[in-house]
């Protein structure tokens, strides 16, 4: 049985909002705090791919949409700020950010016109040949993208008065960026459209009868997404100061959905914790081995297999199992 | 006033590859009838529901839905314009709660279903709307509910509300009592019995009680062609109706 | 462009599009079957091409090595399943997830124990040389490689179409739960497709060496080409496979000598229009 108390629910929704704000006035805290800029660097990193993990999150936890062309969605928000900057000079943030978020946008619409003309695993199979081609095209066409080598020299902008070119500038901006698409998305999934979209997740079948056109909320939640991912690979292009096919190759999608699993699918503010556990665990590992990339993959078969719920379940299970509580009931979505 | 009918099928056929479904189905339906389609299982019933939704596209033949040929017509469309329906197994949307079904049901004719920056919260009449709607039927209890956790019967029941919600022209029903033990069955009908106000019905079932106490026309059909047609009295002393269902009186 | 160009590049392409047959009879064979989309086939390819060119290296025979190759990918391909992969086969998302876990972990061992050079490997001695035609010259191998790929294709469908096995298997992919009810036993079909797209993966990569070479990376980049030719031919259809290998086999060779910057773009036209207009591909069912 799977009921819900509403006293159980106000009180949980206050700690989880409080933890959060906590968890916010640290982060702001940190760079402050004597922590190594290494460090500072690594949840800079953090916050990006937590942006893209939330994005990718909106089509597979709340659309039912298992996209595997995330990557080249972010990728083309920061091929096209690095094409920007080296090609045309153009360097400002607004300008570049807008550019940014439009082309990803762009390219997802055009991934919906061919896509979403199939459900399910279709879907899934037509989304990772779309990845490729844009990964080949980033591959191949090297006097546009620079091919293998990738492009290299991109300056960071100054954002207003801000000269963020130092790491903790620069955290700070990603962090920002971070709270306000989650917050966004957040909204965007308590909607009414929000709804509709977890409708076309549960019963697609039952939503026709209904009278929606489930099509057309596939594709617009494809194209927000998207504009999120286009924002994280913006932000990523600035971070590195270097963008390579790697970053929109077929690996990286997987890595992104693996973080949003690991985060826990349908959740949003559990992505985060996916992508810091995955950002840390990557650097950590290729510190003590030559041999990190089979250990991640070891990592992607457990996480996989016994965790599909993803942290933000299994945490607070394992916590009440070492307190010795019972399993709490399940709770509603956000 | 239009005197247009309903529905109106015109030698509706259905194959798929070699295989006949439907073979020439003709049936015209007035607003406010509520007909019957009964047969033997393999009849094509089902078929023919989900052709009239939108579903599955026919053969041979045209559909007309209130005056308008809505044959090439997509489901979702045909459903904005007034038709609703349930299916053979209950289709509901299990992690949702009950409450989000509904209003799922009522805002989708509303342009609300786009406000993607306002919380639902806002739509308090929505919401209340809803309720109102559960508590008719006494399921107010069971609102803040994962519609999966509900009983096989309050299941049926909020079925039939979600095509009620939209509050259609045309109800297409499919066998909405199967399976039910009679107190929830009566409760179904006792739904159905309650709606006025023009709404057509077409309801396909195989009891008979429920037949006789809802509609007030039986289409009979066998093998994917229609054998019988009429009102309730005439089908239930037609001999070939009798003796397609084995020689029993109906 | 004159008769030589066309003739140089359809056979080189026929060449590669037999090789892309050899992966994507399997992965085609084994979603058909399980619903698993295979990411692991072309990380099976280059394992069979690093461990055929190793047994070459220490003497065995050209197709022997192939063969123990194809074996060798067999026996990891069948732990894998039995271990892991058979209790997702209803799950896409999962069994997907599985196989490129996999995969990754099978490209870091290649990495870690051959290194990152790239390896070339020779045809065997027999079939070195080239074949004169008038003016056209070509190597002797290419038609080898086409030769072989299309035996397998015609033992696969002689075993599909003739063997009881191969009854077994079709009427698995066309209605799993009432092959079951029929007593089908459905899980022994699954292992031996399985089992059967890894060995062939395998086996191709001793074959396929004379012509892709072997090297890191080398799976990320047949992985577009594999994925490709399902789309065309449909995913589940051998003919589909076998008509898409050699279609996109072709496309990539001319996209290469034409537009060397945009050949795999070229090759994803075709497959951009066949996922627009005709989703399930040339010879697939609906999904």
């Amino acid at each position: 049985m799977t009921l819900r108390r509403a006293q159980d629910d106000g009180a949980q929704r206050r700690r989880w909002v409080v933890a959060a704000a906590g968890g916010f006035v640290v982060a702001l805290l940190l760079p402050r705090l004597g922590v190594p800029t290494f460090y500072v660097s690594l949840l800079t990193q953090t916050w990006i791919f937590a942006i893209v993990a939330m994005s990718l999150d909106l089509l597979v936890g709340f659309t039912g949409l298992v996209n595997f062309s995330q990557a080249a969605l972010f990728g083309v928000g920061a091929y096209a700020v690095a094409i920007a900057a080296t090609r045309f000079h153009l360097t400002a943030f607004a300008p570049v950010m807008a550019l940014g978020i439009v082309s990803a946008m762009l390219t997802a619409a055009i991934f919906g016109l061919v896509a979403l003309r199939s459900e399910g695993v279709g879907f899934i199979i037509i989304t990772i040949a779309l990845n490729e081609i844009v990964w080949g095209l980033a591959y191949q066409w090297v006097s546009v993208s620079g091919g293998d080598n990738g492009i290299t020299g991109i300056v960071r902008p100054h954002v207003g008065p801000f000269d963020v070119s130092a790491n903790t500038g620069y955290y700070y901006v990603c962090l920002a960026f971070f709270a306000i698409s989650l917050l966004l998305l957040l909204l965007i999934v308590r909607s009414p459209f929000g709804l509709v979209l977890k409708g076309v997740r549960e019963t697609p079948r039952r939503m026709r009868a209904l009278g929606y056109n489930v099509w057309l909320y596939r594709y617009l939640a494809l194209t927000i997404s998207g504009g999120f991912a286009g924002v994280a690979g913006v932000l990523f292009a600035w971070y590195n100061q270097f963008v390579g096919p790697v970053a929109l190759s077929l690996d990286q999608s997987t890595q992104i959905l693996i973080m949003v699993i690991l985060g826990g699918i349908g959740t949003l503010y559990g992505q985060v914790f996916g992508v810091l556990v995955v950002v840390f665990l990557s650097n950590e590992l290729s510190a003590v081995t030559q041999r990190w990339e089979m250990v991640l993959g070891v990592v992607y078969f457990a996480v996989v297999m016994y965790a599909p719920g993803g942290l933000v379940k299994l945490v607070p299970q394992l916590w009440r199992r070492l307190l010795g509580r019972r399993p709490a009931l399940a709770t509603e979505e956000p | 006033m239009t005197t247009e009918p309903c529905l109106v099928l015109d030698r509706v056929s259905k194959r798929f590859g070699s295989l006949s479904v439907l073979e020439d189905v003709s049936i015209t339906i007035r607003s406010g009838e509520r007909c019957g389609i009964i047969g033997p299982n393999g009849a094509g019933k089902s078929t023919l529901f989900n052709i009239i939704a939108g579903e599955l596209p026919l053969t041979r033949g045209t559909v007309r839905f209130l005056g308008h040929d809505v044959t090439r017509v997509s489901a979702h469309t045909r459903a904005r314009r007034g038709l609703a329906r349930t299916f053979q197994t209950t289709t509901l949307f299990p992690r949702l709660t009950v409450i989000e079904n509904l209003v799922l049901a009522l805002q989708a004719h509303s342009a609300e279903r786009f406000a993607m920056f306002v919380p639902r919260r806002r739509y308090r009449a929505r919401d209340e709307a809803a309720r109102a709607l559960l508590e008719r039927v006494g399921l107010g209890a069971r609102a803040e509910a994962l519609a999966d956790a509900l009983g096989y019967g309050e299941k049926r029941q909020v079925e039939i509300l979600l095509a009620l919600a939209q509050r259609p022209k045309l109800l297409l029903l499919d066998e909405p009592t199967a399976g039910l033990a009679p107190s929830d069955a009566s409760l179904v009908t006792e739904m159905l019995k309650r709606e006025h106000g023009g709404l057509t019905m077409v309801l396909i079932e195989h009891d008979m009680g429920v037949v006789f106490d809802v509609v007030d026309r039986l289409t009979v059909l066998h093998y994917g062609r229609v054998v019988a047609d009429g009102p309730v009295e005439t089908i239930r002393g037609d001999a070939t109706v009798q003796e397609i269902y084995l020689g029993g009186a109906l | 462009m004159g008769l030589q160009f066309y003739v140089q590049n359809a056979l080189g392409g026929l060449a590669y599009g037999s090789l892309l047959f050899l992966i994507a009879s399997g992965l085609t064979l084994i979603f058909g079957l399980m619903r698993i989309i295979n990411l692991a086939q072309t990380a099976f390819y280059l394992l069979g091409a690093y461990v055929g060119l190793t047994l070459v290296a220490h003497g065995t025979n050209f197709w022997l090595a192939s063969v123990a190759a194809g074996v060798v990918t067999m026996a990891l391909g069948l732990a894998v399943y039995s271990a892991f992969l058979h209790r997702y086969h209803a799950d896409p998302l999962t069994s997907l997830l599985l196989t490129l876990g996999f995969a990754l972990i099978v490209d870091d061992g290649i990495l870690a124990f051959w290194g990152g050079d790239p390896r070339s490997i020779a045809p065997p001695p027999i079939l070195a040389g080239s074949i004169h035609a008038g003016t056209l010259v070509f190597p002797e191998y290419w038609l080898a490689v086409i030769v072989i790929s299309f035996a397998v294709a015609a033992i696969l469908f002689f075993a599909l179409q003739r063997t009881m096995l191969g009854v077994m298997i079709r009427a698995s992919v066309d209605d799993e739960e009432m092959a079951r009810g029929l007593g089908v036993d459905v899980n022994r079909a699954f292992y031996v497709v399985f089992a059967a797209g890894a060995f062939i993966a395998g086996l191709g990569g001793l074959l396929g060496g004379p012509i892709t070479s072997a090297y890191p990376g080398l799976d990320g980049e047949l992985t577009p080409l594999a994925f490709a030719v399902v789309i065309v031919g449909g995913m589940g259809s051998l003919s589909g496979a076998l008509v898409g290998s050699l279609l996109i086999g072709l496309v990539n060779a001319f996209g290469k000598a034409l537009f060397p910057e945009l050949s795999y773009f070229t090759i994803f036209v075709p497959v951009a229009l066949i996922m627009a207009f005709r989703p399930q591909g040339l010879f697939g069912r609906k999904l």
